[in-house]
């Protein structure tokens, strides 16, 4: 074991077994069970049999199931430019979201005191704007015209006729805007857990800050750290939003391709595509549980 | 201890106290800036419809909030819906939280991960694959108020299991175990004790939900039919021009949701 975590032991022990038998959490349990099931799994099950139809068919003269693994391979080789796109916007993305998440976690879950809560209502708070408003907002920020884009061009950062709006910059902040809320929520509960007489230990060992929190705190954290960089990751990966508002047509994720396909009455293709980035989404869910369990997750 | 040593380790208490926090209040401050901008041009007065800048001050637009055409009707669409995706995503959701955290059962790691699953999902492919199969049940023809009803319930529970486990797990058992020796049955103990210190979570869940069902677009807009919910009418007006009034919306919400929270908050801390 890289991080023995006492805390994070305790947490994964079952509860204390109840009077009552399984039978009573299977009963609490399905009606929500049920509508995932009909609501979330169905669809994407069917979604994956759509992805195998044969492409020449129409919703009017409907699909022939022809197991037409084809589809795969086209929408890959068609589109995987736009598919690295986005796994290279939303890794950047990502990297932002901890850069900015985890001091900001960290202080709310150390420094904060009595603060602690208002904070915590602070980060959740620009979700009470639609986020489609917020995203329009930054068209404003980065705008041509305004300050940020003025101060890059006289620091020759920016070149002369330079624009942020419409690059590949903007969209990668506005996704690491729109994201950063999931990251710093899980970093926070897992920071939180650590009892902070284990950094006094650090501290009483001899052990500088900076020591304590590569020993102690990131490893304890790493949950929390894991947990967000998949709410941040995946979601950023499927956006198309960010792109439409902020980007350009060379600035194009894979979200965008689905949208337009679809929109195309291409069903099978965007099936496909849709069903990649879910494998590709699986695998990553997947490789968590492995080191962290399925008790952390939700 | 030299001096040096303690010189060192003031430093860096003083780094850890403050610098952090500075950090923290700056990151804070990121988040808040596109929300300053939203409040700023709800009291703009356009001078043309086409582009997006600050050109005059003006209390028309939240003297006039309904002026663009439609628009108000898509806020109470929302509003409905969001009321509605939030009674039963809260409900669903909070009998599922009881039965992960309170009971042990066999495909409880299975709950846990589809339970994850579909806050993990891009919009695009929950939304096209949930349109596909209504399409393909036969609802093409009903698209609208019930069809983005449901897909918002399914999206929004998850958030609820999640936000209503943690309030659940934080529970002592002692406190419903005093109940019970004071010969409270389980029903009892139920209503006086357990429901009442979960509460907060419970609301807390309700508010979530229905700030992620107001806002939400892309499975929406997948979903909807004919049907126009606010964040449609902000997605069209982006194509011709989006009147100032979007952001009297846009911050009445944000100002409505602000000051429910920190009622709530102020009230947890008069009682202690």
């Amino acid at each position: 074991m890289s991080h023995p975590a006492p805390t994070q032991a305790a947490e994964t022990q079952p509860p204390a077994k109840r009077p009552l038998g399984g039978w009573m959490g299977y009963l609490l349990l399905a009606p929500a069970a049920l509508w995932l099931t009909l609501f979330f799994i169905v669809p994407m099950a069917s979604m994956v049999s759509t992805s195998l139809y044969d492409p020449t068919g129409s919703l009017e003269s409907g699909y022939a199931m022809t197991g037409h693994v084809q589809n795969y391979l086209t929408v890959l080789a068609d589109y995987s430019e736009q598919f690295l796109r986005s796994l290279m916007y939303a890794g950047a993305a990502t990297i932002a979201c901890i850069i900015l998440g985890y001091p900001l976690a960290y202080a709310i879950a150390f420094k904060a005191g009595r603060w602690k809560n208002l904070m915590l209502v602070a980060v959740i708070a620009p979700f009470f704007t639609s986020f489609l408003i917020r995203t329009l907002s930054w068209q404003l920020i980065l705008g041509d015209q305004a300050w940020v884009a003025d101060t890059l061009r006289s620091l020759q950062i920016l070149g002369e006729n330079g624009r942020l709006l419409d690059t590949p910059v903007a969209v990668v902040t506005g996704l690491t805007y729109n994201f950063l809320p999931f990251m710093v929520l899980p970093l926070y509960t897992s920071l939180e857990k650590i009892d902070p007489r284990l950094h006094e230990a650090g501290a009483d060992l001899y052990a500088s800050p900076f020591t304590t929190f590569r020993k102690v705190t990131l490893p304890l954290s790493a949950p929390g750290l894991v947990a967000g960089t998949l709410l941040t990751f995946i979601p950023a990966a499927g956006d198309y939003i960010n792109v439409e508002l902020l980007g350009n047509p060379q600035t194009q994720m894979i979200g965008n391709v689905i949208q337009n396909l679809f929109d195309g009455g291409s069903y099978p293709e965007a099936a496909a595509l849709s069903v990649t980035l879910m494998a590709v989404i699986v695998v990553l869910v997947l490789l968590y549980i492995r080191k962290a369990g399925t008790e952390e997750l939700v | 201890m030299t001096t040096v040593a303690s010189g060192r380790s003031s430093i860096g208490k003083w780094i850890g106290d403050h610098l952090i926090m500075g950090i923290g209040l700056l990151v804070l401050l990121y988040m808040f800036t596109p929300i300053f901008i939203v409040v700023l041009m709800s009291f703009n007065d356009p001078a043309s419809r086409i582009g997006y800048s600050f050109d005059g001050f003006t209390l028309h637009n939240w003297l006039n909030p309904c002026e663009p055409n439609g628009m108000c009707d898509a806020v109470v669409l929302s509003v409905q819906i969001g009321l509605a995706a939030t009674l039963g995503a809260t409900f669903l959701g909070t009998l599922m939280a009881f039965a992960l955290v309170r009971h042990r059962f066999r495909g409880r790691a299975v709950a846990n991960v589809f339970t994850f699953l579909p806050m993990a999902s891009p919009e695009i492919v929950m939304g096209s694959s949930l349109l596909a199969l209504f399409v393909t049940a036969g609802f093409a023809g009903v698209l609208g108020f019930w069809t983005i009803l449901v897909a918002h319930i399914m999206f929004c529970l998850s958030f609820v299991v999640v936000t209503v486990k943690a309030r659940l797990a934080g529970l002592d058992p002692r406190l419903e175990q005093a109940a019970m020796d004071l010969y409270a049955n389980e029903w009892q103990t139920f209503r006086r004790v357990t429901l009442p210190l979960v509460f907060p979570g419970i609301l807390a869940a309700a508010l979530l939900s229905f700030s992620l069902s107001f806002d939400d677009f892309i499975i929406t807009n997948l979903n909807s039919g004919q049907a126009v919910t606010f964040p449609m009418y902000v997605w069209g007006a982006n194509q011709r021009g989006i009147p100032p009034q979007i952001n009297v919306i846009g911050t009445a919400m944000f100002l409505i949701a602000l000051i429910t929270v920190l009622a709530g908050e102020l009230g947890r801390r008069r009682r202690g």
